[in-house]
């Protein structure tokens, strides 16, 4: 449980008087908070960063009072900003009121947890806030993705082909137009698709299956599945132009 | 915007597309520019096809405009 203490935000898992760990910065790269007391303007990585960006991690960087305070003023912008993206993302999954509000509270807390221990591999690429915003929005995805499996839309394994014409908006009074072409990309999902991809693809493009709760109930990430799709569409959409059912991009563009 | 053309739509790739992990490293980079006014989509083209493709990081990177932009309220 998350709590204020005197208007400081605690995180239970951040030891009291904790500093960044600058034990993981890659080869090459200066951190910007050193860890050794030094001030961030006297680290050459720094010269140029903006001063609202300085001001952050000088009292990140600090041990007092000033980091408390530092650290208080962050998990409450955190928590604006995931409130707000799990008011926006959270009812399609069905998730409302109190649970909501926790989802939010959680993804402050392990966001600020995470931007402490990583700190020191902020760049000045951007401003110090937007990076810390990164964190709190990757947290709200990912459990909003665990939590789709708590109220799945269909099971993993059904195969909704029956979804597919209203899906792309095919009209059905013109259904003599589109049946063989959305029959051929169904052959195409049968014979071009490694069993990973078909998978995948069914998934998604047929089960509406969000890609992050799929990357969680396969035990992937993101990336792969997106990769996995990236992979599926190229293959089908070459099947497709190569039976003659939609154009090539060369003659699209002659 | 028909069937034929949606399903297209939704099966075409570009080539430039950087994939998920570049563009989630970089989305701090891309957004900052973007609230700058910068053309963000000239500098970096690849994860702008991106963004355009995956759904949840283009859902990432929407709220992530919007944190930015609730900030400055």
């Amino acid at each position: 449980m998350r709590r204020f203490d005197r208007g400081i935000w605690k995180h239970p898992s951040l030891p009291k008087g904790s500093r960044t760990s600058m034990t993981t910065e890659p080869a090459g790269k200066t951190p910007l908070i050193t860890g050794t007391g030094r001030r961030w303007d006297e680290v050459p990585a720094a010269q140029g960063l903006d001063p609202d960006s300085a001001r952050w991690l000088q009292a990140l960087a600090d041990d007092g009072p000033r980091r408390e305070s530092a650290l208080a003023e962050l998990y409450a912008m955190l928590l604006r900003a995931a409130r707000r993206e799990a008011g926006r993302r959270g009812p399609r999954v069905q998730i409302t009121g109190p649970e909501l509000e926790d989802l939010a509270c959680q993804a402050a807390g392990d966001a600020l947890l995470a931007i402490t221990q990583k700190a020191g591999h902020f760049r000045g690429e951007s401003r110090f806030t937007t990076w810390a915003y990164r964190f709190v929005l990757f947290e709200v995805s990912a459990k909003i993705g665990r939590h789709f499996w708590r109220h799945p839309t269909r099971p993993l394994d059904a195969e909704s082909w029956d979804r597919l014409p209203d899906r792309f908006g095919f009209d059905p009074a013109r259904e003599s137009e589109w049946r063989d072409l959305l029959a051929a990309l169904r052959r195409a999902v049968d014979t071009e698709l490694t069993p990973r991809q078909r998978e995948v693809f069914v998934a998604v493009a047929l089960n509406d299956v969000p890609p992050d709760a799929l990357a969680i109930k396969l035990g992937s990430n993101r990336n792969a599945i997106y990769k996995m799709m990236f992979d599926a569409r190229r293959k089908l959409r070459a099947a497709l132009v190569a039976n003659g059912y939609l154009h090539d991009e060369e003659s699209r563009r002659s | 915007m028909n069937g034929w053309a949606a399903l297209d739509l939704f099966l075409q790739t570009d080539p430039r597309d950087v994939g998920c992990a570049e563009a989630m490293d970089m989305l701090h980079v891309y957004a900052d520019l973007v609230a700058a006014g910068v053309p963000a989509e000239e500098r970096y083209p690849g994860i702008a096809a991106h963004l355009r493709a995956c759904g949840p990081c283009g859902e990432d990177y929407e709220g992530l405009l919007a944190a930015i932009a609730g900030e400055a309220h």
